[in-house]
């Protein structure tokens, strides 16, 4: 090894370990005996058997699960037919603003978001009755709003790579407009639409700010437990959560990239 | 080999048609196209073109990117409207029918095979939207690949085939519901020379045994010549010259056909004395050549006064090239030195730069098996050619 690609080495070591040692450093104390989360005292899963006997956190557990799955659902349908309508409709006025306003989110601070999303709730119960309370119902509308930019964003540049000709001919060959939509566009975006929604999924799991705004008393999702937790001190179970949390965004994450990867090689012939 | 295989697994075709339906008055066109226009913005890709094509034709649209021939492709096909204008197949005027339900099939430049499908499901595609029968589909399909020669690969995914099989694929879906018209967007642009030769026979051959009528569109004139049955240079939106590839050829319109039809030299000259000539229409001409003042006679299509700025045109391989001075009637005789010289085994490229000044192109067939050239760079050598072979271009 000559002492350029010795220094690129380390340097990668070194970025890596900033990235992951703390990670790393969370699933080995996960394993640890001692009740103090930050001293090692031997390998040990109670803190695992303790999380699945604490109530308050398998629920907040079931309930973070069941608005990431809903709102991801109801953003990929929304985000698939915005993608579609940014390219599929031809070069209609005012597409370029449309393009940026449905990316905008996307960089928008998550406190304004939130916050903007809790004035519409409130003035909404307000002028129309609904909602009568926030909570889950409330979490899960705006986790659809902030998440439906990812999958918009991320089918609409599958589209724009497509071979826009593979729907002529489906058309040319006497597939009805539908049908084409169908037998065609779906089937090729339908890679795209699985891995907007693991991210959608995933945003939905993560977030604590957007739920913490639009949430009311009683639904507190999976990361406002942590969060309201560790203000009483960091517990050990906590460490255990994380790292069954980390496993599966992990899991999915590989999963979305292995099908981004499929997708792109079957693009380089397709 | 595609032909051998038809023979074998189809019946006679309905018999074929003569091939020169345009030469008869009476001949009914098969698509009409009448003042046809097509506007983007204020850009004009297709300038009220005229044409007729009769059936069983193999007609190709020629012409550089940006012309306009693929946007009057799609025309015909329906993925365009037409701003102006009518388009009539089989006496059925084409406004208003969408593309899935018009009588007429594409292959694309980029052959858009479905990825997602079989090569089976691919060509299978066409029929279930009809809503033929399964057993049928079945049959038709494995019949199709049987034609193009890929039922071996019938069960494979678009990823696993090479661009030919792709392309086979492609003209296989395309022509399995047997469309009036197959319109062929740059058929052979994706594929590799000697491919591209062998695909080009193969064609020929589907087209002239089923008998369906062909549109092609492409850029490159060596393709346009050796399939159409007529073809259509295109420039700037509109037809320059209509004919069969030979009219085309030895008989260019203009400079620009002419030039863009293959390779010519081009020499401004101003006309002498012009005569009508006794047996036909056309008028004999005696022209001086501006750079050389040579004396050169042609034959022209209508009367031209005399001191009218003419230009004429000879293709490089009516040029014959030598060491000594050739003797004849009628020849024009230039002299000059090899300047530049190409060697492709059946024929050799010279630019030979004149006693004018001036570099005339000329393509000679090597006759003679010897390693040795006849003439190397930097040898004296005539050029000579007969009047008859002048081209006379007014425009």
């Amino acid at each position: 090894m000559n002492r350029s690609s010795r220094f690129i080495f380390s340097a990668l070591c070194f970025g890596f370990a900033f990235l992951y040692l703390p990670i790393l450093m969370l699933i080995l104390l996960s394993f640890n005996d001692s009740s103090i989360a930050t001293v090692w005292g031997g390998f040990s899963l109670r803190w695992y058997s303790a999380l699945l006997n604490n109530e308050q956190i398998i629920n907040a557990a079931l309930l973070s699960l069941k608005i990431a799955a809903v709102s991801a659902t109801f953003a990929t349908i929304l985000g698939t037919m915005a993608g579609l309508a940014l390219t599929q409709m031809g070069r209609y006025r005012g597409r370029l603003i449309f393009t940026g306003l449905i990316a905008a989110p996307l960089v928008m601070p998550e406190v304004i978001t939130g916050l903007s999303l809790l004035l519409l709730f409130v003035s909404l119960q307000e002028l129309i009755g609904w909602p009568l309370s926030r909570g889950a119902s409330t979490i899960t509308i705006a986790h659809i709003t902030f998440s439906m930019a990812y999958v918009a964003v991320i089918v609409q540049s599958r589209l724009a790579s497509m071979d826009q000709s593979m729907e002529e001919a489906a058309m040319d060959l006497g597939g009805r407009p539908m049908q084409v939509a169908f037998d065609i566009t779906l089937p090729l975006i339908a890679p795209s639409m699985l891995s907007g929604w693991l991210l959608a999924f995933t945003l939905s799991l993560d977030d604590l700010v957007i739920a913490s705004f639009t949430s009311g008393a009683g639904a507190s999702t999976l990361p406002m437990v942590i969060f309201s937790k560790i203000k009483l001190g960091v517990t050990p179970d906590i460490n255990a959560l994380a790292t069954l949390i980390i496993g599966t965004v992990s899991i999915g994450i590989i999963i979305a990239s292995w099908i981004m990867f499929r997708q792109s090689k079957r693009n380089e012939v397709g | 080999m595609i032909s051998k295989n038809i023979t074998q697994t189809k019946q006679p075709v309905t018999p074929y048609v003569p091939e020169t339906l345009w030469l008869d008055p009476e001949a009914k066109p098969f698509i009409q196209i009448k003042g046809l226009s097509k506007k983007f913005d204020d850009f004009t890709a297709v300038d009220d073109i005229s044409l007729d094509i009769y059936k069983g034709e193999l007609f190709t649209i020629l012409g550089g990117s940006g012309c306009g021939k693929s946007t009057l492709l799609r025309m015909l096909a329906g993925f365009e409207m037409p701003n102006a204008g009518q388009i009539i197949i089989d006496d059925v005027d084409m406004a208003g029918i969408p593309a899935y339900d018009r009588p007429i099939n594409m292959m694309f430049q980029s052959y858009a095979v479905f990825p997602h499908m079989t090569v089976a499901q691919n060509v299978a595609y066409g029929l279930k939207k009809e809503r033929v029968a399964k057993p049928e589909i079945t049959r038709r399909v494995s019949e199709m690949l049987e034609l193009v020669q890929l039922s071996n690969l019938a069960k494979r995914k678009p990823q696993q085939l090479s661009g030919g099989q792709r392309q086979r694929v492609a003209l296989a879906r395309a022509l399995i519901k047997r469309p009036k018209v197959l319109l062929l967007d740059e058929p052979l642009a994706a594929l590799d020379k000697k491919l591209r030769e062998q695909t080009q026979f193969e064609l020929m051959n589907l087209q002239y045994e089923l008998g369906i009528t062909f549109v092609v569109v492409t850029h490159d004139q060596e393709e346009a010549m050796t399939l159409s049955t007529r073809l259509a240079v295109m420039d700037q939106g509109r037809f320059v010259q209509t004919g069969t590839p030979t009219q085309v050829y030895e008989s260019p319109k203009n400079r620009f056909v002419a030039d863009f039809f293959g390779t010519i030299n081009l020499f401004d000259a101003t006309v002498i004395s012009c005569q009508p000539n006794e047996d036909s229409a056309s008028y004999n001409i005696k022209a001086k050549l501006d750079k050389t003042g040579t004396m050169v006679k042609a034959v022209a299509e209508s009367l031209l006064s005399p001191a009218s700025a003419i230009t004429i045109g000879v293709r490089p391989e009516k040029i014959k090239i030598s060491h000594e001075r050739p003797e004849g009637d009628n020849l024009t005789i230039a002299k000059g030195v090899v300047e530049d010289l190409a060697y492709y085994g059946n024929r050799s490229i010279y630019r030979v730069r004149s006693e004018s000044g001036r570099v005339i192109q000329v393509s000679a067939q090597n006759y003679q098996r010897s390693e040795q050239l006849s003439l190397e760079w930097d040898d004296q050598a005539y050029l000579s050619w007969d009047a008859s072979c002048n081209v006379v271009l007014t425009e």
